[in-house]
């Protein structure tokens, strides 16, 4: 009874399908020596629901508005050139529209509008995917929009300062978005995110933005994995957020001096997961971070792996491996004891595991001593690798005076945390 | 010929010299003898300008030797103890020694005199003290210096060594060099010799040609005439 | 003093000293980059060595040359030489084979590995720099130290002192001011503090050019501000410089009027 039921409303769906679109959709091709020869005239002609198909060539057009529901398509990458007009190219204000396999550029500064070479406003079901964005201002922006998906775009802009650029991927006020295998490249940030919900980021590359590679603000329950951050002024940035999963992210070289892998700031029951950290000035900057799970990561050759401040409660920091870092872990609280760090490997530990279990006898205080003075007296940097700093903090290794004394790892693994699995 | 006037030195607290005042003319032999301690060594070493003397002045052959190097080309110095750049070979030190003077020098007839030929491609540091102070010999005696200045030069030499060595220096006396030696060897003094110099607390206490005190030696010998006049003090 | 240089010079090569402190950094230079693969990180890791031991070895070598040259200088102060010759002649081949034999011991590794195509050649040049100043001055002050000092268990005493107050003790009250006066803006101070230590000097002088300068955030942008610029670079340069000067003139003036 019930299968029969089932089998019926899926030939009643089908059927409605085929006929819809043999009935409506509409073929509209455009080639500058066709008769329509530019995106807006196509647009006028067709109907909701129709498709447009762009052969390749430049269309210098600019203020390409979108109100009715269409998928259009380049075939080989025609380009819309906006001429640095200043002028937003296309801007989409109408449900489910697609546009694919542009090359899209020259949108131009403006320092009042948030002027982009893709905007979506205030309507739900876009797509945007396989698109390469240059020079743009703003590259895609999504505004008050929800379930969409930008996939497989290259965003590359040409910033030079942070006044004066805009984001490659922007959304404010979404929800139910995929952003998935795009580049976002020499923007401000690379992806910015506010007031989004229930998003998923996964498999970009984001790199050489002048601001941070990622962007959270007040926006929850999101999740980022698989991407790539490197070169940017910071990787990540979380802050206001809640319930933000981060898992199999790489942070590459966000070396300088105010440079990190991953900012957390007021950020509560985030999970940070099997993320990767190289060469980056700090791995994690922690300030305000609360219930975080930091598992399994790795964390390789940063100057800090973590800078902990006091303002972080009830952290759980396991199964990480830490491997020449300068220094591991750095923090101004005197008591570390809500926050747990056990089983994770360090690099620089030196004890014995007699009893053959895996886990070193003595415990492993990530703290260095000179770490703790830099944050006190920020100018002592100065004696980094001095001989000095070595001997002071071998001693404070053996007889810890200075160093908060529940911040250490009672269960350090002897071996690093195998990842033969991630 | 060297003059020395009013020569004071002192090691800190230690007066060595205290107003020593002294002329030895071109063409003598002189033996500066004194007690250990009694300034011989720093008399001389002040005249080769190895010690800075606080007050004083001393004039080699009309010059002032205060920060002054090039009158040391007429002294030739033969130093107590023969040390030197371990890892140089010995002829390289010749070599070098020649290369730092100007004046012209002769180093073969001294080699075969105290047949060193087979250690001319030895280091220095492969050397028994007897050697090396034939080598020093050699250093000292291979350039026609008008002056010669010796430091107990008989010290580590073996017998025959010495009568070669003196006979070197009688030769030179031939020349009429101006020759300082200082030395506990009484029979150096005796064959040598043409004057003494006693030293005593950083004066000189007597000095007296030997032709004045040779039949009083030849009683009882110099060490007996020295003890003398020593008590007649 | 171009002779007794020359001399000395041909004495040092002889020397197996010389020959293993080059072998020594042939070794430590060649391991680090060969196993480590990285040319950046193999000057990191030397600067850490060089910085150390350039020092150490500049002043144990220095006293004891100048303790083993005694009677060879002695030999030539009766020479018609001058004086500050000698001195100068001898320092300068004792620093000249060190720093020769750390220039090779290092040079010959670097090119071997390509230095010339991985970008860091100035960074390797400052490190050259830097070790050859430190080998300079450190050698000079122990000569000072052996001219000053009869004894030669208190001269070697004195000097190895020296060498533990520039690499260890002068950080160590570095630190201690820094702490007491933290109220204060004490990045001047801390600039100020580093040109009297030339270990410090030269260390700050190869981070700030390697990467690691980012690890140093605004004490480090002040530093950059001022150790990157021109007049930095000549600054330090001077300082190095003066440390060098200082105890060879003194070298010079004590060796004129002591006694042998």
């Amino acid at each position: 009874m019930h299968r029969l039921n089932k089998i019926k409303v899926l030939i009643i769906i089908w059927g409605m399908l085929i006929s819809g679109s043999a009935f409506s959709q509409d073929i509209i091709v455009v080639c500058p020596d066709c008769k329509v020869s530019s995106i807006k005239q196509a647009i006028e002609k067709a109907k909701s629901g129709d498709e447009i198909v762009v052969k390749n060539g430049v269309y210098k057009e600019t203020g390409i508005r979108i109100e009715k529901k269409l998928s259009i398509y380049g075939e080989n990458f025609p380009e819309i050139d906006g001429q640095n007009l200043n002028q937003e190219i296309i801007s989409v204000a109408h449900d489910s529209v697609t546009i694919s396999g542009f090359v899209v550029k020259n949108v131009g500064v403006s320092y009042i509008d948030d002027l982009a070479a893709i905007k979506v406003y205030e309507h739900k079901g876009c797509v945007i995917e396989n698109n390469k964005i240059q020079n743009a201002f703003f590259g895609i922006y999504l505004n008050h929009s929800n379930n969409c998906v930008i996939r497989n775009n290259e965003v590359i802009g040409e910033a030079v300062a942070e006044m004066s650029s805009g984001n490659a991927i922007h959304l404010w006020y979404a929800r139910d978005i995929l952003i998935e295998g795009n580049l976002a490249k020499n923007h401000r940030d690379g992806i910015y995110l506010e007031f989004v919900e229930n998003s998923k980021v996964s498999d970009n590359v984001s790199e050489g933005n002048l601001r941070y590679g990622l962007h959270f603000m007040f926006s929850n329950h999101n999740t980022y994995s698989g991407n790539t951050f490197q070169n940017n002024g910071a990787g990540v940035a979380v802050m206001f957020s809640r319930f933000i999963t981060m898992t199999k992210n790489k942070f590459y070289k966000n070396w300088g001096t105010s440079s990190y892998g991953l900012l957390l700031k007021e950020i509560f029951d985030g999970e940070i997961t099997n993320n990767y950290f190289e060469e980056n000035t700090v791995g994690i900057y922690a300030e305000g971070s609360n219930r975080m799970k930091i598992e399994n990561n790795d964390f390789k050759s940063n100057g800090w792996a973590m800078k902990i401040l006091g303002s972080c409660m009830d952290n759980t920091f396991t199964g990480n491996n830490f491997f020449f870092n300068t220094f591991d872990i750095t923090t101004n609280a005197r008591t570390f004891e809500s926050n747990k760090i056990s089983r994770n490997y360090w690099s620089e530990y030196t004890g014995y595991d007699l009893d053959k279990d895996g886990i070193g006898d003595q415990p492993y205080r990530p703290v260095k001593v000179f770490s703790f003075v830099i944050t006190r007296v920020p100018a002592s940097i100065i004696l980094l690798r001095s001989l000095f700093i070595d001997m002071l903090n071998f001693a404070e290794k053996v007889m810890p005076v200075m160093t908060p004394s529940t911040l250490m790892d009672e269960q350090p693994l002897m071996k690093p945390a195998d990842r033969s699995a991630f | 010929m060297i003059q020395i006037n009013n020569l004071h030195k002192s090691f800190g607290k230690l007066d060595v010299l205290r107003g020593l005042e002294l002329t030895i003319d071109s063409g003598k032999t002189v033996a500066i003898l004194g007690p250990n301690g009694s300034g011989k060594t720093t008399m001389i070493k002040s005249i080769l300008g190895l010690v800075i003397p606080q007050k004083g002045e001393i004039l080699v052959n009309g010059n002032s030797v205060k920060n002054n190097w090039t009158y040391r080309e007429e002294i030739s110095y033969l130093p107590q103890i023969a040390r030197f750049p371990e890892n140089l070979k010995v002829k390289e030190l010749i070599k070098m020694v020649q290369d730092l003077r100007k004046t012209l020098s002769d180093p073969e007839p001294l080699i075969s005199l105290f047949g060193l030929e087979k250690f001319l491609d030895k280091s220095l540091r492969t050397l028994s003290g007897g050697t090396r102070q034939k080598v020093n010999v050699v250093l000292a005696f291979m350039f026609d210096s008008p002056i010669i200045i010796m430091d107990e030069p008989t010290v580590g030499l073996d017998p025959i060594a010495m009568i070669k060595l003196k006979k070197l220096i009688k030769e030179e006396q031939a020349k009429g060099k101006t020759i300082l030696i200082t030395t506990h060897i009484m029979s150096v003094v005796e064959e040598l010799v043409e004057e003494i110099i006693y030293i005593l607390e950083g004066k000189i206490y007597f000095r007296k040609s030997l032709a004045e005190l040779n039949g009083t030696v030849k009683k009882i010998g110099l060490e007996g005439v020295i003890a003398e006049i020593l008590e007649e003090v | 003093m171009i002779k007794i240089l020359k001399y000395s010079i041909y004495d040092l090569g002889r020397s197996h000293w010389t020959f293993i402190y080059f072998g020594f950094y042939l070794l430590i230079a060649g391991t680090l980059l060969f196993l480590g693969g990285d040319v950046l990180k193999a000057i990191i890791s030397l600067m850490n060595i060089i910085l150390i031991l350039i020092p150490l070895i500049s002043t144990i070598f220095g006293i004891m040359y100048f303790y083993n040259s005694r009677d060879f200088i002695e030999l030539l102060v009766a020479q018609p030489v001058k004086r500050s010759s000698i001195f100068l002649g001898q320092y300068l081949g004792l620093s000249l084979a060190l720093s020769v034999s750390f220039l090779l011991g290092m040079g010959i590794p670097f090119l071997f590995y390509g230095l010339k195509d991985s970008g860091q050649f100035m960074n390797f040049l400052s490190l050259i720099l830097t070790g050859s100043f430190l080998t300079f001055i450190f050698t000079a002050v122990a000569f000072l130290i052996g001219l000053f000092n009869e004894n030669k268990i208190k001269g070697f005493g004195l000097a190895i002192l020296f060498w533990l107050f520039m690499a260890v003790i002068y950080d160590g009250l570095f630190l201690l001011s820094l702490l007491m006066l933290e109220a204060y803006p004490i990045e001047k101070l801390a600039l100020g503090m580093t040109v009297f230590n030339p270990i410090d000097l030269s260390r700050i002088f190869i981070m700030l050019k390697l990467d690691i300068s980012a690890l140093m955030g605004y004490t480090g942008a002040i530093f950059q501000d001022f150790f990157g610029t021109a007049t930095g670079l000549t600054i330090t340069i001077l300082a190095l410089g003066l440390w060098v000067f200082i105890p060879v003139y003194g070298l010079k003036l004590k060796g004129n009027a002591k006694d042998f």
